[in-house]
């Protein structure tokens, strides 16, 4: 059925698609159509579910973890200051090996307030085992909460899928929306294998000794780096449902490219039609989106631009006293090349500044040739500084 | 008590690692003696989370998850409602968090699961401080007393926080104190609390004598001491409206109370007489409360 929705409307009609159990969520711009729409449509009995209209975020994920260790399928979903007031349950929920999906609105940290886009807040999550993709419209916001709940499932790992504030969340897009019978063949209902259950007693993390923990730690990190491949393969089997393909990395004109743009989120469609603006000026450029963050896709990143000499990274972020989160991502990524690529880091669109084509080429050609308005602090350099 | 009423197996086995004397232990033994086996158990940082045992062992032969601090009620929360999507009307769902895990880092989410009225039953067992953490000052700890961040340089001027107002001001079906040294009170108690649907709060004192320095024999008669006194008297509040009394024997002076205590020799007379006259106003504003006549005891 084709259907015109915003990002939001997309996911809330992925977690009924998903025939969610249990959601448990807290209000918070830019997230708040999901929330009210999900209220909306379980009352009316549209979704058979479980509402937790809870008192703050950290509610909201300890009950989604409580929902899910009890053996249902749960769905959250935040945004920036909510997210972090999560994070102490974050790390909880990836612990527990519970598969919990929720969709984060990416939205700038305060202080100062502001409303619109950003990625710092899930990227500063990074670290609590969650796996994160970043989506780039509607049509992929619905289907990768589906490709989510698949991989979660079979992973035991929560995912949290991200949503550019206002550009996703708030901008209605047409999209193809699958039917449910096909969906249910996609997405057969989760079956716990360790639940809390009073008819197999069963404890779960009490205080474990050192020699334990390692190897609990150790077991998760393989687990966590598998789901590189898993996403892939899940994707192909979606994709052989409903003729969509929603991989890890998505290169775009790289095959013969010295140059490579690399981003996440909605900007990295704008990144095509500047990379196909400076092909016309004979440019041999390419732009890469990296959809999952964590686990970092590493190996299918680098079989993409095996070739490319100068990668040039835009985050819309900051790691304070570092720099932009996606540019150490990528050198770590690259650190076996470190002697043949160049790595340029830009910060920009922080905030909500609208990153567009005339803003991406000029930080390309200041790439290139060093001369620009964007601004150096430590390895990072900043577009869109008041002098 | 020590008995299984209901269940067939035996729910709390030996092997914990409380000190001797430990009135937390007995809060879960006599609770899951009434509760039984169709009972999941959610804890949360505190005691419990340490005494219940060191992976792979455990003390507790029911389901248990033991999660961030704080997370007790939300958690409890949502285990109810994902065992109810799934067809499971019948499990209780136990939050057992101490006062600190209640009172203070537990407490907005326990307002917002009672506010919702969710279906779980939340004990806190009360021993008036961080125990496990080495006996620090919570906002269950009595005004004059002795902790290591109240030490005797800088004792609690502050009252305890009156949780079983709070609760019951959230209008839930039922809210209760209860005494590990009142087992028959407890029993019939918790029987009540499993027979209503909704949000269920029980204040369960339970005597520390590591961080309220008595000898560890005394622990039951302590928290009896404190229901003579009226220091912490029994009784319920149903539907946030009704107050009932508990049967409550005769009224003593505070003095045995405190006597036995470590953490209150450093009290002034003037500090006893003060609490005299608290404990007493409390006991008759509580019988007020009860539409019971006033009486001297």
């Amino acid at each position: 059925m084709k259907a015109v929705m915003m990002g939001t409307e997309a996911a809330t009609m992925a977690v009924k698609l998903a025939r969610v159990q249990v959601v448990s969520a807290y209000p918070i711009t830019p997230q708040t159509v999901i929330v009210e729409s999900l209220a909306d449509i379980i009352g009316r009995g549209e979704l058979k579910a479980k509402y937790l209209p809870v008192e703050s975020e950290h509610t909201a994920m300890s009950s989604c973890m409580g929902a899910s260790m009890a053996g249902a399928r749960t769905f959250t979903a935040t945004s920036s200051q909510g997210l972090a007031y999560m994070h102490e349950m974050l790390h909880f929920t990836a612990g527990e090996r519970v598969p919990v999906v929720m969709v984060n609105c990416n939205r700038a940290m305060a202080p100062p307030w502001n409303l619109y886009c950003d990625h710092t807040d899930s990227l500063s999550q990074r670290d609590t085992g969650w796996i994160q993709y970043y989506c780039v419209d509607a049509q992929d916001v619905l289907d990768s909460i589906l490709i989510a709940y698949a991989v979660a499932e079979q992973a035991l790992l929560p995912v949290m899928i991200n949503l550019d504030a206002f550009y996703l969340t708030h901008t209605s897009e047409p999209l193809d929306v699958p039917d449910q019978e096909t969906v249910d063949l996609f997405l057969p209902p989760y079956r716990a294998l360790n639940k809390l259950d009073v008819d197999d007693p069963k404890t779960f993390s009490i205080v474990c000794g050192a020699d334990l923990f390692s190897s609990i730690k150790y077991k998760r990190q393989g687990d966590t780096l598998a789901v590189a491949r898993l996403w892939d393969q899940v994707a192909e089997r979606y994709n052989r449902h409903f003729n969509r393909l929603h991989p890890t990395v998505e290169a775009y004109r790289t095959e013969d490219a010295d140059l490579c743009i690399i981003g996440i989120g909605t900007a990295t469609g704008t990144m095509r039609l500047a990379v196909d603006r400076l092909r016309e000026e004979g440019l041999k450029i390419g732009s890469l989106r990296l959809a999952m963050i964590r686990p970092f896709p590493r190996e299918v990143l680098q079989r993409a631009i095996a070739k490319v000499k100068h990668v040039i990274v835009i985050d819309r972020d900051v790691s304070f006293g570092a720099e932009g989160i996606v540019a150490q991502e990528v050198k770590a990524g690259f650190f076996d090349r470190r002697g043949e690529l160049r790595i340029t880091g830009f910060v920009a669109g922080v905030g909500g500044n609208d990153m567009t084509v005339d803003t991406i080429i000029p930080m390309v050609r200041q790439a290139i040739s060093g001369d620009g308005t964007a601004v150096e602090a430590g390895m990072s350099l900043w577009a869109e500084v008041l002098p | 008590m020590s008995e299984q009423i209901k269940g067939k197996r035996e729910l709390f086995v030996p092997g914990h690692y409380g000190c001797p004397g430990c009135g937390a232990t007995v809060a879960m033994k006599q609770t899951l003696s009434v509760l039984g086996e169709d009972t999941i158990v959610v804890m949360t940082a505190g005691c419990w989370s340490s005494l219940i045992g060191i992976y792979p062992y455990t003390c507790l032969t029911v389901p248990v998850v033991s999660v961030a601090f704080g997370a007790t009620a939300s958690v409890a929360a949502g285990i109810k409602a994902g065992l109810t999507c799934q067809g499971n009307h019948h499990t209780t769902v136990l939050a057992f968090a101490g006062d600190g895990g209640t009172f203070d880092i537990g407490f907005q989410p326990l307002s917002g699961v009672v506010e919702r009225n969710d279906d779980i039953l939340f004990i806190c067992y009360d021993n008036e401080a961080y125990m496990n953490t080495g006996i620090q000052r919570s906002s269950a700890t009595p005004a004059g007393g002795w902790t290591t961040t109240t030490p005797d340089s800088a004792r609690k001027g502050q009252r305890k926080k009156n949780m079983v107002e709070i609760m019951a001001a959230h209008r839930i079906p039922y809210t209760a104190t209860a005494s590990i040294g009142a087992p028959e009170d407890l029993k019939a108690k918790l029987e009540k609390a499993t027979h209503i649907k909704g949000s269920r709060f029980i204040h369960l004192y339970a005597s520390c004598p590591t961080g309220w320095r008595h000898a560890t024999e005394l622990s039951i008669e302590v928290a009896r001491q404190a229901v003579r006194s009226r220091v912490f008297p029994l009784y319920e509040v149903i539907d946030g409206d009704t107050w009932r009394l508990s049967p409550m024997p005769e009224k003593e002076s505070v003095d045995a109370y405190l006597n036995h205590q470590g953490r209150f020799k450093k009290m002034s007379a003037e500090e006893r007489d003060r609490l005299q006259k608290q404990v007493d106003d409390e006991w008759q504003c509580l019988l007020g409360k009860c539409q019971v006549p006033n009486r001297a005891g």
